[in-house]
């Protein structure tokens, strides 16, 4: 008998497993997998095309707290590990999740492979600028001169700007967002989503164990109006306790200025679009601190529509059977040149 | 003239020359011949390591090596009866191959000053003209010179002639083995169909080097070498490579499953890509990773979603691959991780070469980590081990070792191919829902062989999650329980050592079931060992021949079969691996022939050590 049912709407709920969560108590990642959890159920995905995979570290966690199918798998590996999936599971919705040691550390070079090759995944880089897991050694998004358990004096590596870097692959579709707003955060992960292609997600992620505040006056109240840049589509770059600052272009140079002093057609309006500008978006890279600072961004920064390897995969395939036909076992086994005795 | 022809069971030839000289496609064309002629064959290939190294150098000298009888023929032949070299170099490189009495056929025009000088021939030293080759029978040609007079009114350059110089060595080559050239003039016709001129040039020289030896005014023998008392059927060349490329796309197919292949280029694996890559119309997806680490990993997310996982490389990038296997294992996806085994340590000897790969496989692992490992014995059992790998692989959700080695897999034989109806069935499915209201899915709940289910992403109520960290039993959720541990590592062995209740026995390959001797092999060693204690078994001595092909787990009969010999032998391309296993495991006193110069054995390296053995 055949029956038609309605199936119930998942909620955020149906997305949590029996495993209890098992971070630090005020780690930022509760937010993250809140968000995403809340998010998951809008996708109008059914949980089962979902796949979660995850390398190594505290984010790596992840996958055991999403009632989806996951993977938690081994340092730095995740991203080859989803394209392999993404490769013969097309439909699937995989997401990886990484932090800044697993993606740009031990994982960076299949980061930058699989931003190239396009597949249509999505990336949750969860950026804490610190090895957690390990307890506490400077990551390669640290400051230069972070004091960490490995850098009693400082740490002497330059740090990686993880965005520019992804960009510098040809990454699709970079965004950043942070575990303090969550709006902020479930409108990015709907975006990443939507955009067909790998969408790379940086999210600052607080650890209050090894590196607490590191990203505060981006987050807190106070500092945060004035410290980032909330970028939007088609809106001119302002940011500010009231929106009075906004930045505009001379040359190839952003400057700051007061919206005030200036015509409303001189600011930079956001376009995802453009590559040239997204590089230089991603560069707004200052320290808070510093003199004339430029503020930090959040938001989509570029987006392009480009051929995913898991397609052209697949109409190669296609292709093959149209020229040659269905593989035909015999045939192979007897090759192009026989004899008989 | 007086030109006799000569009855011989089997010769060898080996063709050498400059890597430019198409001594490969001489060799293949020759074989080809002679197979369809009805002889049984082993074919070798020695190609420089370097591209394109310097011309007339020695460094730059491609050989290919031909082993044809009225008999089975199991190796491409100790040494050489007859020796073709198209320069100094080749000759100086291979002289050594040559038996005392054997046939030296030269091109002349490649031992003018220049290429002698390249060869590092001291000054005023000419090898053809100063004695130094009176043991041997030299045929000198000009090769250079009659192939450009055949090709005068031809119209073509005199770099485009001389090309065809292999032509006219195969020409006269057939000649002297009373071989027809109509093979090789459909093989011109259809190589060169978008050029004509060349057909015609190709033909026109291979027809020359033939009748070069019918006219000639000199003495020269021809030889026949009868055809071989094969079985009746079907027969097709089959390369090792190909072979194992061949089993791996048959086993997905019988399977019903998607084949991906994630892998990096690395000598002298790279040719099992360039194979499947030919096979996407049977749904292949080959992924050229960015490295051996992403190659491993991306087939286990291959895995994970139903497809037929494999990662194909060599000894060095197996290394890299070590930790994603452990992962394999953990996850208990269904993998086959190819290893077509070269010269080691390190970069090692990446052209020649070695069964050094052995403990790498077996043991190469942090943890507890049992894989299981089969090898193939030859280039057409790289299709039936590389076939069986994958059924165990499906059968058992685990990860296996497929072992080969650059002998095997460049070398060639004859292959009377299987019908695809006639291959073992692999039954696989994947796990459906058949879950009770209420109910939990235990993703490591384990089946009468201990393999657990594979529940693939898509299949509604039964999301779970694996991961590399230890796993409770049943529910695959992270534990840390001591007790839990110790019972999984024993599960995990308990559910390799069963695949041993799935495999055939151990077989005597030829000699008495109880005795004297038993020669214990694995691998690319088969030919030589086969050949050896054929001849001595011939000649009297007590000693039979075993050739391991299920490394771990050992058929179970395998102590049983050892102890029914005075003594075992193990010879082994390496400083000896299997040896330390079966004494390990059997408590035998097994004693070791090792050669490691990444070159298979001879067939009597291997005799002498049995008669030695015997007699002492």
């Amino acid at each position: 008998m055949e029956t038609n049912t309605i199936e119930p709407k998942l909620t955020g709920k149906d997305f949590v497993t029996d495993q209890e969560l098992r971070w630090c108590p005020g780690c930022g990642d509760y937010s993250i997998i809140k968000q995403v959890q809340t998010v998951m159920p809008e996708l109008n995905i059914p949980r089962e095309q979902i796949v979660f995979i995850s390398g190594i570290g505290c984010s790596s966690r992840f996958p055991y707290y999403m009632e989806t199918f996951g993977m938690h798998s081994i340092h730095g590996r995740a991203t080859a590990i989803a394209s392999g999936l993404k490769a013969t599971r097309p439909e699937l919705s995989v997401w990886i999740v990484t932090g800044d040691g697993d993606s740009l550390s031990i994982g960076g070079n299949h980061l930058i492979h699989l931003l190239r090759r396009n597949f249509d995944v999505n990336v949750l880089l969860f950026n804490n600028e610190i090895y957690g897991l390990t307890k506490g050694q400077y990551s390669p998004a640290s400051p230069y001169g972070s004091v960490t358990k490995s850098t009693p004096m400082g740490s002497i590596d330059f740090p990686f700007n993880p965005l520019a870097l992804c960009l510098g692959a040809n990454s699709t579709f970079v965004a950043r967002s942070m575990d303090r707003d969550p709006i902020h955060l479930r409108e990015i992960l709907k975006r990443a989503n939507g955009h067909k292609g790998t969408s790379m997600v940086e999210i600052y992620q607080n650890c209050n164990v090894f590196n607490d505040g590191a990203f505060e006056v981006f987050t807190e109240k106070g500092t945060k109006k004035i410290n980032t840049l909330m970028v939007e589509h088609g809106k001119p770059l302002v940011f500010g306790e009231k929106s009075e600052k906004g930045i505009m272009l001379d040359g190839f140079k952003p400057v700051v200025v007061n919206v005030a002093d200036v015509s409303a057609n001189d600011l930079w309006i956001h376009d995802e679009k453009d590559q040239v500008k997204a590089g230089i978006l991603v560069r707004f890279f200052n320290k808070p601190s510093d003199e004339n600072a430029l503020p930090r961004p959040f938001g989509v920064f570029y987006t392009e529509d480009r051929f995913c390897y898991e397609d052209a995969m697949s109409a190669q395939l296609v292709e093959a059977v149209s020229k040659k036909g269905k593989g035909n076992l015999d045939a192979l086994l007897k090759g192009n040149n026989t004899w008989t005795i | 003239m007086n030109k006799q022809t000569e009855i011989k069971s089997n010769v060898v030839i080996l063709f050498a020359g400059d890597s430019g000289d198409g001594i490969q496609l001489t060799g293949t064309q020759f074989s080809t011949t002679t197979a369809l002629y009805g002889n049984d064959i082993s074919t070798f290939p020695n190609f420089p390591a370097e591209i394109r190294a310097p011309q007339g150098t020695i460094a730059g000298v491609s050989g290919f090596q031909l082993h044809f009888g009225s008999q089975r023929i199991y190796t491409a032949g100790d040494a050489a009866d007859v020796l073709v070299v198209m320069n100094a170099a080749a000759l100086k490189a291979n002289l050594k191959q040559l038996k005392d009495g054997g046939i030296i056929i030269a091109n002349t025009d490649g031992f003018d000053a220049k290429n002698l000088k390249l060869a590092n021939y001291p000054e005023g030293v000419h090898p053809l003209k100063n004695g130094s080759l009176d043991k041997y029978k030299t045929v000198e040609i000009d090769v250079s010179k009659i192939t450009r007079a055949a090709l005068a009114d031809s119209g073509l350059g005199t770099k485009e002639m001389d090309r065809s110089k292999n032509m006219f060595v195969l020409g006269y080559i057939y000649w002297m083995y009373n071989r027809s050239i109509e093979n090789s003039i459909t093989f011109i016709n259809e190589q060169f169909k978008k050029r004509p001129e060349l057909i015609d040039a190709n033909i026109k020289v291979l027809k020359a080097g033939y009748n070069y030896g019918e006219t000639v005014e000199a003495p020269m023998q021809r030889f026949e070498v009868k055809p071989a008392p094969v079985e009746h059927g079907t027969y097709r060349s089959i390369m090792g490579n190909q072979a194992a490329a061949i089993g791996l796309v048959a086993a997905a197919e019988k399977a019903g499953l998607t084949l991906f292949c994630g892998t990096y280029p690395i000598t002298p694996a790279s040719d099992i890509l360039h194979e499947l890559s030919k096979h996407k119309n049977f749904g292949v997806k080959t992924f050229q990773a960015e490295d051996e680490i992403a190659a491993i990993t991306s087939t286990i997310g291959a895995s994970f979603g139903g497809a037929l996982g494999i990662t194909t490389s060599s000894g060095p990038g197996i290394a890299l691959k070590t930790e994603a296997i452990g992962l394999a294992l953990m996850l208990e996806l269904p993998l086959v991780i190819v290893n077509v085994q070269r010269g080691g340590p390190s970069t090692g000897l990446p052209t020649k070469t070695e069964q050094a790969d052995l403990m790498q496989a077996l043991y190469g692992r942090n943890g507890e980590a049992p894989v299981p490992v089969i090898a193939a014995y030859s280039p057409s059992d790289c299709f039936y081990a590389a076939y069986e790998a994958c059924r165990i692989a499906l059968e058992f959700m685990t990860p296996v070792f497929f072992l080969s080695d650059g002998y095997i897999a460049n070398g060639s034989e004859p292959w009377k191919f299987p019908a695809s109806a006639n291959l073992a069935d692999i039954n696989v499915s994947f796990a459906k829902n058949e879950l009770k209201e209420g109910e939990k899915y235990l993703p490591y709940k384990r089946n009468e062989k201990l393999s657990r289910p594979w529940a693939i992403p898509g299949t509604k109520g039964l999301e779970h999650r694996v991961g590399g960290i230890e796993k409770e039993n049943e529910t695959g959720n992270i534990s840390y329980d001591p007790e839990n541990h110790e019972f999984m590592v024993k599960i995990r062995q308990a559910k390799v050592d069963k695949i041993a209740d799935y495999i055939p026995l151990q077989t005597i390959d030829n000699g008495n079931n109880k005795g004297k001797l038993l020669v214990l092999g694995w691998g690319s060693t088969y030919g030589s060992i086969k050949t050896a204690v054929k001849e001595a078994i011939d000649e009297g001595y007590d000693v039979a021949h075993a050739h391991v092909k299920y490394l771990n787990p050992f058929p179970k009969n395998l102590g049983e079969v050892i102890g029914n010999y005075d003594k075992v032998l193990i010879p082994e391309i390496n400083n000896g691996q299997l040896i330390k296993v079966i004494r390990d495991k059997y408590f035998v006193d097994a004693k070791g022939l090792n050669k490691i110069q990444g070159l298979p054995f001879s067939a009597a390296e291997i005799k002498n050590k049995i008669i030695e053995t015997l007699t002492n």
